[in-house]
């Protein structure tokens, strides 16, 4: 099998949860050499987190930690005891990459910070992942997916004008940051590589957001340019049709109005009631009745058709469309299959699932779910050991609770 | 001025909308030369506007996203202020070229020889059309790194299907996991989580396609399918179907086990989101709203038994918040260790003395626009800090070094080629 990218790059890994255990992941998923090192206590959180088989909670079978960890080495420190903060050290002398998402302040107690860790390797790339960053009044705050949302990303705008602003699905937003990490820590390599000097990468959860494509940036942007702010206005306000329609099957959304109406009308089939030239005046798509009028014929249109036929009818006239998809509806979609976007990996403990697979197709250095997520602890003699640690000494990390 | 990781890295970019113009973005800031290609004949759709020459009605009736110009007027060159690419044009390079043109093919051609990669996420059909592949690239450029970012993927049969972000969403899952949990998703607002996602992976995939450059030699090409890309970013729910064959519905603003919400506040359309994780929290809850005798209710002491009373708990809390502004409300908690965020607008954000003291926005100046405070990268790095060099690019500024310093082209050849409708700064 062709070697990956990455596969020069050894990361030493100090995250848990979601943002860091996501950023590691894309480096190892692309080749590198990932190290996780958790706590001998129960590990990551994220292993208590569901979706668990049978819904039945497990260290090892937890849906998130799985996703989260492909691809990556895991071992036990406790790096509050001596012999284990050495080890920890030793290691991250030997990496390219650290990588932590610890409360700010957590790794310089234990005296593995930055300049801690660089003064022995100053190539080292060394990536802080953390709710506010580094530095600033809110630095220690508290923080959640919703709490990070509201305050950094566009959740004021989202949702019902009448309702309460809504977050996104699942934890998006600290996905979103853990991409963004490994962007900045992948220019920072790149940087150590040219210039044989390191740095500290701070990424902030909030500011991933603030500093997001997903609408943010740009209602910032239109705040300065206007100083409007933007409300929870619905799409729908631009033309028609624009948004989720239920159909035979379930929902569908087109989004068709403002230039591309005539597409619309294409797409329906260019019943006669289309000829009047009214639908095609600059006003039509502001026109409420108007609207109403067209909903008459389109949501019956809908609700005569599957979810997929909508796709299928909107695409042939180019209409900006997409299937409301189950979960189900995903992992039976022909083309994601057809194109091999998920994969299948054995786990020793949870045996073969199928996973999402490779966010993107590299010719030469192709993705690989080479390894499961480790057990806890699982490359602890395999790691040590190539620190010299023999099978008696590793006996005695264990018994000290080092590891 | 301090060196940047990607000085010396040469972009090609004919990217549209957000995901593929966010991916340059990145690397812009991260050093590297991108170069927007773009044309003053075919204006990319929904890229520096929804249409080239929009009316004043236009632009007063759409939402600040879209309609939000400075002065709310299309001004002589609206593409130049349309907030959608204002937001992500900063260090970035445009010149102009009619690709359908011989001429202009030999500009373009002329480009490709001198840059490291290429990047853009046009329906595949598009770029067939100008001849465009990974193939003729590498005939100009042998180590050319090239990615690619179609819906779908450019194989498969939804290859030349037209989506924007939020519909991949609806294909991979999203939708239905997100929005009030009593509301069907025609209540959805529409996000573009996917562009996002597709922007820093892109620019994730391009840096790795130069790591392995550098370490060999060879180029390659990367195809990104942006619903590909995003539906990692819902992997537990995936997991949870492969695990259990159960595809997950919308729990609204609440969380799997905590108790959680967005809790109105005094003033108008002010919000504060609240998470209260464990029994610690409660706890720490409890004696940030003043120990009121109804949260002794033993029902409350367990997170089962809480859990168990949202609703009520919901209607308790927003009682509390009601009374305080949603500034006052985060900070009241968390003094006492409990998560909590004003949910913020853009005025906001602007005044956040957290965001001020992070330096999340600098200042930009641009010709069309003046100058204004925009958000930067979503990163801080010690060695070599990225900041806003150069504010939003206006179609074709660049021309001029793009044509005659990057490929010496002379002034009479110049002038021939702005009269055959290749350079310019004006859509027809």
């Amino acid at each position: 099998m062709a070697e990956g990218a990455l596969s020069d790059v050894k990361v030493l890994d100090f995250t848990h949860m979601i943002a860091g255990p996501y950023c590691t992941k894309l480096l190892a998923d692309y080749g590198a050499d990932v190290t996780k090192v958790e706590r001998p206590d129960g590990g990551d959180g994220a292993r208590r987190l569901g979706p668990f088989p049978g819904d039945e909670p497990h260290h090892e079978r937890g849906g998130l930690f799985l996703h989260l960890n492909t691809n990556k080495r895991g071992v036990t420190l406790d790096l509050k005891t001596a012999v284990g903060n050495r080890i920890a050290r030793r290691l991250a002398a030997a990496a390219d990459v650290v990588v932590e998402s610890f409360r700010p302040g957590v790794m310089s107690r234990l005296g593995l910070d930055y300049a801690a860790l660089s003064a022995d390797n100053p190539a080292l790339v060394y990536t802080s992942i953390s709710n506010f960053g580094q530095t600033g009044p809110y630095r220690d705050f508290r923080a959640s997916e919703i709490v990070l949302y509201g305050m950094g990303g566009e959740m004021y705008s989202a949702g019902l004008e009448d309702r309460e602003p809504i977050k996104l699905g699942g934890d998006m937003v600290q996905y979103q940051a853990g991409a963004a990490a490994t962007v900045a820590t992948m220019g920072a390599l790149f940087a150590a590589r040219t210039w044989g000097e390191g740095q500290h990468v701070d990424v902030s959860i909030m500011e991933s957001q603030i500093g997001s494509i997903d609408r943010r940036m740009t209602t910032l942007v239109a705040y300065q340019y206007t100083g409007e702010i933007s409300e929870r206005t619905p799409m729908e306000v631009m033309g028609y049709p624009i948004g989720v329609y239920p159909c035979a099957d379930g929902y569908v959304e087109v989004t068709g109005g403002i230039v591309y109406f005539d597409r619309v009308v294409e797409m329906l089939g260019r019943p006669a009631m289309f000829d009047d030239p009214k639908w095609f005046t600059p006003e039509a798509q502001t026109d409420l009745q108007l609207r109403e009028e067209f909903y008459e014929f389109f949501i019956p249109w809908c609700l005569e058709r599957t979810k997929y036929e909508i796709w299928y009818a909107a695409q042939e006239a180019r209409v900006l469309s997409g299937p409301i998809n189950t979960m189900e509806n995903l992992a039976g979609d022909p083309n994601f299959n057809e194109r091999g976007a998920f994969a299948e990996i054995d786990h020793p403990n949870a045996g073969r699932l199928t996973y999402p697979g490779r966010p993107f197709v590299m010719q030469h250095t192709p993705w690989a779910a080479r390894m499961a997520a480790p057990l806890l602890g699982q490359h602890n003699a395999e790691v040590f050991g190539e620190l010299g640690y023999d099978r008696s000494a590793l006996m005695r990390l264990r018994e000290t609770g080092a590891i | 001025m301090t060196k940047l990781p990607l000085e010396g890295v040469r972009v090609l970019d004919m990217t549209v909308v957000w995901a593929g113009t966010y991916c340059a973005t990145l690397l812009a800031d991260l050093g590297a030369e991108v170069i927007r290609v773009e044309s003053t004949k075919h204006p990319a759709p929904l890229t520096r506007g929804v249409m080239t020459h929009p009316t004043e009605e236009a632009i007063k009736n759409s939402p600040p996203l879209f309609g939000g110009m400075p002065g709310r007027v299309p001004g002589r060159r609206p593409w130049n202020r349309y907030p959608v690419f204002n937001a992500h044009g900063r260090n970035k390079l445009s010149m102009t070229v009619d690709l359908l043109q011989p001429d202009g093919r030999e500009v373009f051609d002329s480009l490709v020889k001198i840059s490291d990669a290429f990047v853009e996420n046009n329906v595949t059909e598009t770029m067939d059309k100008l001849g465009i592949s990974y193939q003729s690239l590498r005939e100009l450029r042998p180590d050319v790194v090239m990615l690619r970012m179609p819906a779908y993927g450019s194989s498969g049969r939804y290859r030349n299907f037209r989506s924007l972000g939020i519909h991949m969403e609806g294909a991979v899952g999203h939708s239905l996991l997100r929005g009030y949990a009593d509301m069907d998703p025609s209540a959805n607002t529409q996000v573009y989580v996917a562009d996002a996602a597709a922007g820093a992976q892109g620019a994730f995939a391009v840096l790795t396609g130069l790591h392995h450059r550098r370490r060999t030699g060879e180029g390659q090409l990367i195809e990104l399918a942006q619903a590909e890309n995003v539906a990692p970013f819902l992997g537990q729910f995936f997991l949870d179907y492969s695990m259990n064959r159960r595809s997950g519905t919308t729990i609204g603003n609440r969380h799997p086990y905590a108790i959680q919400g967005c809790y109105p506040c005094k003033g108008e359309d002010r919000w504060v989101a609240i998470t209260i994780f464990d029994d610690a929290d409660w706890a720490a809850f409890r004696a940030a709203i003043g120990s009121p005798e109804w949260a002794e209710d033993p029902r409350f002491n367990t997170q089962h038994g809480r859990f168990r009373a949202h609703d009520e708990l919901d209607a308790r809390i927003a009682e509390w918040t009601s009374e305080r502004g949603h500034y006052e409300a985060m900070h009241t908690l968390q003094e006492a260790g409990v998560a909590a965020g004003a949910v913020m607008d853009q005025a906001d954000a602007y005044s956040d003395p957290h965001l001020a003291e992070r330096g999340a926005f600098e200042e930009a100046y641009q010709e069309d626009v003046g100058t204004h405070l925009y958000p930067g990268a979503p990163f801080k790095m010690s060695r070599t800090p990225i900041s806003i060099r150069r504010g939003p690019v206006r179609l074709g500024e660049d021309n001029e070094y793009v044509y005659k310093q990057l490929l010496s082209i002379s002034d009479e050849r110049y002038c021939e080629l702005e009269r055959d409708g290749h350079i310019g700064m004006d859509y027809e």
